[in-house]
């Protein structure tokens, strides 16, 4: 799951599934036109009681937030913030790992594409 | 200085608060007046990281916010008074009026039962009569999400 701010989340998703060829692997979610609850509510639809990765955008803010107050309890989903294509590209080809595993890895993925070329 | 802003934004301390408002009206200080996040450690570690560090945050209840209110109004700090929803604030009014002279409409986003009043603002026809009661007990409401856009006022809700 993908949980960004305004059309973030459906852009990522959607490059993220043009470069690996791979869809249905990623749901994204947004928080346009919501209040906290259904922000709340879109999360825990979209998650379904499932293993899950949560990609967040930012480390604070009202993504965040809803995701950690519906889910941080939960065994085997794992959060990772600041999501960009580079981490969501690492995971749709390795989403059959644990949700940590995959969360780690993914996570590294993305921080090691940050560059300064 | 004093509170020199109070705010009903549903979405709470976020970008908009921080940077749209905090810089521009030069706040330093951030009251969110929400019982379960006063009560939260961890929600309230979640919003000091989206805030900058020259600005200082507090959580209290809206009981305390109640008592604290004259101090933050006189204590030297640019406030910004913030809830959750339109009952804490119009709580906050009630106790006080000398203060919460003035409500910005920042985001209070769709949720069943709610219309459409302008893209960032959402409110029954009930949460729209409790607006006009205020405004008609002597506050003035206006909707506007960031400073850089025009206010609007509350008549032209619906």
């Amino acid at each position: 799951m993908v949980v960004c701010h305004g059309p973030l989340a459906g852009a990522l998703v959607q490059a993220a599934e043009q470069i690996s060829g791979l869809g249905g692997a990623l749901i994204p979610v947004s928080n346009t036109g919501c209040d906290r609850d259904t922000l709340e509510d879109r999360i825990l639809a979209a998650v379904g009681g499932h293993p899950a990765v949560v990609f967040v955008d930012l480390a604070s803010g009202s993504c965040l937030v809803a995701v950690l107050k519906r889910l941080r309890t939960e065994q085997l989903v794992k959060v990772v913030t600041g999501v960009n294509l580079a981490m969501l590209v690492d995971f749709v080809f390795h989403r059959s790992l644990s949700p940590v595993e995959a969360a780690t890895r993914a996570a590294a993925a993305g921080e090691k594409s940050i560059r300064i070329p | 200085m004093s509170i020199v802003l109070c705010r009903i934004d549903d979405r709470l301390i976020h970008g908009q608060v921080v940077i749209g408002w905090g810089r521009a009206m030069g706040i330093d200080l951030i009251i969110l007046v929400d019982d379960q996040v006063a009560a939260s450690d961890w929600e309230q570690e979640l919003y000091r990281m989206a805030v900058t560090p020259e600005i200082e945050v507090r959580f209290v209840t809206v009981a305390d916010a109640a008592r604290q209110m004259p101090e933050w109004q006189s204590n030297g700090k640019r406030g910004l008074v913030l809830t959750g929803d339109l009952e804490t604030m119009a709580a906050l009014r009630a106790s006080s009026p000398d203060v919460v002279q003035r409500i910005n409409l920042g985001g209070i986003h769709h949720r069943a039962g709610r219309r459409e009043r302008l893209p960032f603002v959402y409110l029954t026809d009930q949460e729209l009569g409790t607006l006009r009661s205020l405004e008609a007990g002597g506050a003035v409401i206006t909707a506007q999400d960031l400073p850089t856009t025009a206010p609007v006022a509350l008549r032209a809700l619906g």
